[in-house]
């Protein structure tokens, strides 16, 4: 597991890509991605096109975020995940509060 | 092999005039009597004829090393009986020397043309006489030499060639066993040697679809070769396994980094197929940009990765593209070997002559034979100079790709289905040791399940965690309720993993295949006080996203056909039901 990040050259957005499992071990690594970006002002961009498998605390992850990046007000995106993510991702209906972009 | 050394040819009368044996020929007895006398006397055994015809005659049977030819002789003069000789010699080197009195430039011209090497003025002088018999001897025996290397080095060349003919069938076993004559399939390859630098593999996949992959080595022949018989090995037996392009590129990547030379590596595109959902997943490093065709609308797609075999497993990177591919649309890959291919005047093909060609296509139109006619019209007679791959992918539907009297469909997918597995961590191994991608990867030994990983991971390690984390280590989800929670909640485990002694989880899974598919049952029990599962049950709620916890258990509800607490609470049973896909559904 690694979490990487990259910011677009105006800060407007932050991209957080995560490679192999996403489970509670990456809970500290995922924080700090996000933690110091600017909370609802910036867009966000989960690119998991190299995860490979999620648990349910990466789901509480993803809602942690959420919430710092101004609950509803959030823009943050899912892009590139695979078939099993994805249907993880459908399962709990996190559709409604995520953009999520195959 | 011993090699003579030069000396042995210069040196003089002792080892390299050893045993000649010479012919002489002259009708005039006095001059035969003479000459035969000074050839004997430096040691060399002789055999002498009377006229031309006889010389001729005796040739044939006595195998003369060198022949001394009186010019003008009944029946047959010199030049003919010489004629005669050298035709009878073949590729050997008999050395002629003509016998003259004549002194005059035309006729002794005329000895020489005739296909005499030499000629030797009667009065005999014997110095001059064992120095030309020497010099010429030198000669054929260099003559031999360098007909034994000729013939040594065909001999190789014929054995390297049949060793490469040998090596190249085992090689098409391995590399081309695949799919490539399925009917959505076009494809051009033209090896430049007996090996192809360039590679093209198609395998369908367990699950429906087709796994595609074109390769083009650094260099051909023998080792791009080399490096294409694992990367086909891993191609058809991951693909077969039914693992997903990510896996395989990857997989494919890590064998090549480790086997191939600093320096060599291999440009590829995978392509993944979906036929049912008529989607594509491509995967693309180092090689020319790729066409894909929807009626007449072009999209290029840019390889976006370095080529295979450079990065270590850690810098490597899967990202792939996704695209929408309906049935009729097109996929076009080539090797740099179709844009760099020239003409007489070295102009190279060039994208824009191939891009012109996609631009005035008629709508839907394959277009692979008008690609493959202009690229190969235009180099005309020129040789290719590097491998020219073209390969042309339609989207159909898998039904109609079915290919006749070929069942490697769906019948290779070999793999145990059913089976029965416990496994008990205790102890300390409870603490540092991460059971589920074990348990994972046993689980995905059933060959259709392997498509189903993602499902199943997550349902095991949510099985895992809870048994561990609630079970045993007797931890509340509620504190995961904040960012700063969920620290804590992960500090707090750390610190009771350290102190947990004594305990057990214990992982069963059991498969059975049924005729519609098959049954993963899995049971995880632990050494802990259980809970009250009537009330947990209740609780959970995917629905509820201001709780960043308790979506395990409702989770695991969705993902399996029934979830069932035992005992305590310490004991969950799940059953994880999976049916046949259809073909074409």
């Amino acid at each position: 597991m690694s979490i990487t990040t990259s910011r677009s050259a105006d800060g407007s957005e932050l991209v957080i890509s995560i490679k192999g499992r996403f489970d509670f071990s990456s809970h500290q690594a995922f924080r700090d991605a996000y933690e110091g970006a600017g909370g609802a002002d910036v867009n966000y961009k989960i690119d998991m096109s190299e995860t490979t498998y999620l648990d349910s605390s990466a789901l509480g992850m993803l809602l942690l975020l959420r919430d710092y990046a101004g609950g509803d007000k959030a823009h943050i995106q899912i892009v590139n995940c695979n078939s099993d993510v994805r249907k993880i991702l459908t399962i709990s209906n996190f559709e409604q509060l995520f953009k999520i972009v195959a | 092999m011993k090699r003579e050394s030069p000396d042995d040819f210069q040196s003089e009368g002792v080892i390299a005039n050893r045993n000649l044996k010479i012919l002489i020929a002259d009708d005039n007895l006095t001059d035969r009597m003479i000459l035969q006398t000074l050839v004997k006397k430096q040691g060399h055994q002789v055999v002498t004829a009377v006229d031309g015809q006889e010389a001729v005659e005796l040739f044939e049977v006595e195998s003369p090393d060198i022949v001394l030819l009186d010019a003008l002789m009944p029946r047959k003069d010199g030049f003919e009986a010489a004629r005669l000789i050298k035709d009878a010699a073949g590729e050997q080197l008999i050395p002629i020397i003509f016998l003259t009195s004549l002194s005059d430039a035309e006729s002794l011209a005329k000895c020489l043309e005739a296909g005499g090497d030499d000629f030797l003025s009667k009065p005999y002088n014997p110095v001059i006489l064992r120095a030309k018999i020497n010099a010429f001897n030198r000669m054929r025996q260099m003559h031999m030499t360098l007909q034994q290397q000729r013939d040594q080095i065909a001999d190789h060349n014929r054995h390297m060639l049949h060793e490469q003919q040998v090596a190249k069938s085992v090689f098409d076993n391995v590399a081309h066993n695949g799919s490539l004559s399925a009917p959505n399939i076009k494809y051009l390859l033209s090896p430049l040697s007996v090996f192809n630098g360039d590679v093209l593999l198609a395998c369908m996949k367990p699950s429906g679809g087709m796994h595609v992959l074109l390769g083009d080595f650094t260099g051909h022949g023998l080792p791009a070769a080399i490096g294409a018989m694992p990367m086909a090995e891993i191609f058809y037996g991951m693909t077969r396994k039914g693992f997903a392009l990510t896996d395989i590129i990857r997989e494919i990547n890590r064998k090549l980094k480790v086997i191939l030379p600093v320096g060599f590596f291999c440009c590829a595109c995978m392509v993944d197929l979906c036929l049912d959902q008529e989607e594509v997943e491509i995967w693309i490093g180092g090689l020319p940009e790729f066409v894909l065709r929807r009626g007449s609308d072009i999209q290029m797609i840019k390889s976006n990765h370095l080529p295979l075999g450079i990065l270590s497993s850690e810098g490597f990177r899967t990202n792939t593209y996704r695209m929408e591919m309906k049935y009729g649309d097109r996929l076009y890959m080539w090797s740099d070997g179709i844009i760099e291919a020239a003409n007489a005047h070295g102009d190279m093909f060039g994208d824009a002559r191939l891009m012109q060609l996609f631009k005035s296509a008629p709508e839907g139109a394959s277009l692979y034979e008008k690609i493959r006619e202009d690229v190969l019209s235009f180099i005309g007679d020129q040789q290719a100079s590097d491998d020219l791959t073209l390969i042309e992918l339609t989207m159909m539907p898998s039904e109609d790709l079915i290919e006749e009297g070929k069942d490697n469909v769906r019948a290779s997918s070999i793999g145990p289905r059913d089976w029965k597995f416990s496994y008990e961590l205790r102890g300390e191994s409870l603490r540092d040791f991460d059971p589920v991608p074990v348990a994972l990867n046993l689980v995905m030994e059933v060959p259709e399940l392997r498509s189903r990983s993602g499902e199943i991971y997550t349902i095991i390690i949510e099985l895992y965690s809870n048994a561990l984390e609630h079970g045993l280590l007797g931890m509340d989800s509620a504190m995961k309720s904040t960012s700063d929670g969920f620290m804590a909640y992960y500090k707090l485990r750390e610190e009771r993993l350290n102190h947990l002694e004594g305990q057990f989880v214990r992982i069963q899974a059991d498969h059975q295949p049924h005729a519609g598919g098959g049954v993963l049952r899995i049971q995880v029990e632990d050494s802990g006080p259980g809970f009250d599962y009537g009330k947990t049950d209740a609780k959970g709620n995917l629905e509820d996203f201001s709780k960043f916890s308790g979506r395990g258990i409702p989770l695991l509800r969705k993902l399996c056909r029934s979830v069932q607490y035992f005992g305590s609470g310490n004991c969950v049973y799940v059953e994880f039901e999976w049916f046949k896909e259809a073909a074409g559904s």
